[in-house]
C-alpha cells in the first residue's frame, strides 16, 4: 500500500497528522482512501471537482503528478507519495 | 471574546482579530487562524454564532463557525458545486473564494448565505451546517454570456439583502454582473441595474454587467438603496428599479468601495473614498471619510484624526461598518479608525495591522 506523506504545513489545520498507508491503485484511488481515513483532508488539495488544487503540488516517488484534473496516474504497490505546497517568495 | 463589551471582529490578511473596548483603550483581545487571510467574519445576531471566512494560499478557501464567541472554531465542509456545472464554457465551476456569510430573515433562524466566487450564491436551513447552491440564479441566463471577474478570474457575489418586510424579497450585489432581486425566495432572479454606468463596457448601459462594490440597503427604509461602482456613487429610492448618480463629478466622493447607511436615517450615508480605477490610493495623499445627510445631493467631508499626507490607504468594500453613531474602516495598509460622532472626527486603534478585507462590529 502506497505512503503518503505531507507537508508540515497541514499540521496546523490537522494538528498531529502523520503519514497514512492507504490502498488506492491511481492517485486518484488514494484521495478517496485518504479522505476515508482522514475525513475534511482531501479538501485541501483537491477543488470540488476533484482537481488538484492550482498550488498543490503532488509526488508519485519523485515524480508530479501529470494528470492534474482527473488524478489517473498510476501509483505501485510501495511508492511513496507526497503531497506539498508550490512554494512562493516574499 | 466577553459579550458586555463593544468588540470589533476584523478579517484581515494575517487572520482574524477580536478588539475589545476596555474602559477607554480598545485591545485584540482574541487572535485566530494567525497567518491566514480571512476574506470575511461576522456575528450573526440572531444566533451569537460567528462566521470565518478563510482564504488559505495553497489550500483552498474554508468556513469555520464558533458558538461560544470565538474561543473554540469548528471547521464547516464547503459545498460543492454540482457535477456539471461550470464557471464558463468547458470550465468545471469549483468554489474558490467566499466573499461572505450572511444572514437569512429574522424569522428564518436557519438560514445562512454564502456569497462565493465562481458566482453562486448557497443557502443553508440548518444553521449554516449545509448548504445548497441557488440554483435559479446560478441557471440564469445572463450568468455565462454576461457576468465576469473583476479583478478576480470569475465573479463574485458579495453583497446579499434580505428584505426585513419579507424574507422571500432579497437582493444580491454581484462582481461583476450587477444587482439582482427575487421575490419568491430564490427561485426566480431579475436584474435590477436600470440607471447605472458601466463605462468599461461596449454599452455602458448594460442591463447585466455593472459592478456594485458594494450593494447596502437602508435599515429604516429598505426600499433606499445605495452603492459605488466605478462610474460614481449611486442610489435608488424604489428597491433597485431605478438607479441615479449622486456622486460628486469632481470628487472626493466619487469612487470607493465600503459604503455605510445610517441605522435610522435613509438619506444618511458614509463613503471612504480612493481614487479611481488604475491607482486606489487615497485622494491627495489623503484620507477623508465623505457624509451625506440629504440622500447624497450634498456631501461633506471629514478629515481631523485620518492622516493627511504620504497617504497611500484605502478601504476594501466590507472594511467599514456602523453601529449607532459609531463608525469604524481598516486600510489596505493595516490603519483602523473609529469615530464616534457620525463620521466627523477620527482616532486610530491601531497602525500595524495587516490589510484588512472584514471590519464588523460584533
Amino acid at each position: 500500500m502506497p505512503l503518503v506523506k505531507f507537508t508540515r504545513n497541514l499540521q496546523r489545520f490537522f494538528p498531529g497528522l502523520k503519514p497514512l498507508q492507504v490502498e488506492g491503485r491511481t492517485a486518484a484511488e488514494v484521495m478517496t482512501a485518504l479522505e476515508r481515513a482522514c475525513p475534511g483532508l482531501t479538501a485541501y488539495f483537491v477543488d470540488d471537482q476533484g482537481a488538484l488544487r492550482e498550488h498543490v503540488n503532488l509526488f508519485i516517488g519523485e515524480e508530479l503528478v501529470s494528470d492534474r484534473q482527473r488524478l489517473t496516474d498510476p501509483v505501485e504497490e510501495n511508492q511513496p507519495i507526497y503531497i506539498m505546497q508550490a512554494l512562493s517568495g516574499g | 471574546m466577553r459579550d458586555h463589551n463593544p468588540s470589533i471582529l476584523l478579517g484581515t490578511h494575517k487572520g482574524l482579530l477580536v478588539l475589545e473596548r476596555q474602559g477607554r483603550e480598545w485591545k485584540v483581545v482574541q487572535e485566530s487562524f494567525l497567518g491566514v487571510a480571512v476574506s470575511y467574519a461576522a456575528r450573526d445576531a440572531r444566533t451569537g454564532a460567528l462566521w470565518a471566512c478563510l482564504d488559505t494560499d495553497h489550500w483552498g478557501p474554508k468556513l469555520h463557525r464558533s458558538a461560544d464567541g470565538g474561543l473554540t472554531w469548528e471547521e464547516i465542509p464547503l459545498p460543492k458545486y454540482p457535477a456539471g456545472a461550470e464557471s464558463a464554457d468547458g470550465v468545471p465551476a469549483s468554489l474558490s473564494y467566499i466573499w461572505l456569510v450572511a444572514p437569512g430573515g429574522s424569522n428564518q433562524p436557519g438560514r445562512v448565505y454564502l456569497g462565493t466566487e465562481p458566482g453562486g450564491l448557497f443557502a443553508s436551513d440548518d444553521g449554516g451546517t449545509t448548504f445548497d447552491l441557488v440554483t435559479g440564479l446560478w441557471d440564469h441566463p445572463s450568468r455565462k454570456p454576461h457576468w465576469f471577474g473583476g479583478g478576480r478570474s470569475y465573479p463574485g457575489i458579495h453583497s446579499v439583502l434580505v428584505d426585513p418586510r419579507d424574507d422571500q424579497h432579497m437582493l444580491v450585489g454581484i462582481s461583476v454582473a450587477g444587482v439582482f432581486e427575487t421575490r419568491d425566495g430564490g427561485l426566480t432572479w431579475a436584474p435590477r441595474n436600470q440607471g447605472l454606468i458601466a463605462e468599461y463596457l461596449p454599452n455602458p448601459f448594460a442591463e447585466v454587467g455593472q459592478d456594485p462594490h458594494l450593494l447596502v440597503a437602508s435599515p429604516a427604509n429598505p426600499d433606499v438603496l445605495m452603492q459605488q461602482n466605478h462610474c460614481g456613487i449611486f442610489r435608488s429610492e424604489d428597491g433597485g428599479a431605478g438607479w441615479r448618480d449622486v456622486s460628486l463629478p469632481e470628487g472626493p466622493a466619487r469612487f470607493g468601495f465600503p459604503i455605510v447607511m445610517d441605522e435610522k436615517d435613509p438619506d444618511t450615508a458614509w463613503v471612504f473614498p480612493a481614487v479611481s480605477d488604475e491607482k486606489r490610493v487615497a485622494v491627495d495623499g489623503a484620507l477623508c471619510v465623505c457624509r451625506t445627510r440629504d440622500g447624497g445631493k450634498t456631501w461633506q467631508a471629514f478629515r481631523q484624526g485620518l492622516p493627511q499626507q504620504n497617504c497611500y490607504d484605502y478601504a476594501l468594500r466590507h472594511a467599514a461598518d456602523i453601529r449607532a453613531e459609531a463608525l469604524v474602516f481598516g486600510t489596505t495598509s493595516g490603519n483602523l479608525f473609529l469615530s464616534e460622532d457620525c463620521g466627523e472626527t477620527w482616532q486610530s486603534l491601531g497602525s500595524n495591522f495587516p490589510l484588512f478585507y472584514s471590519v464588523r462590529f460584533a
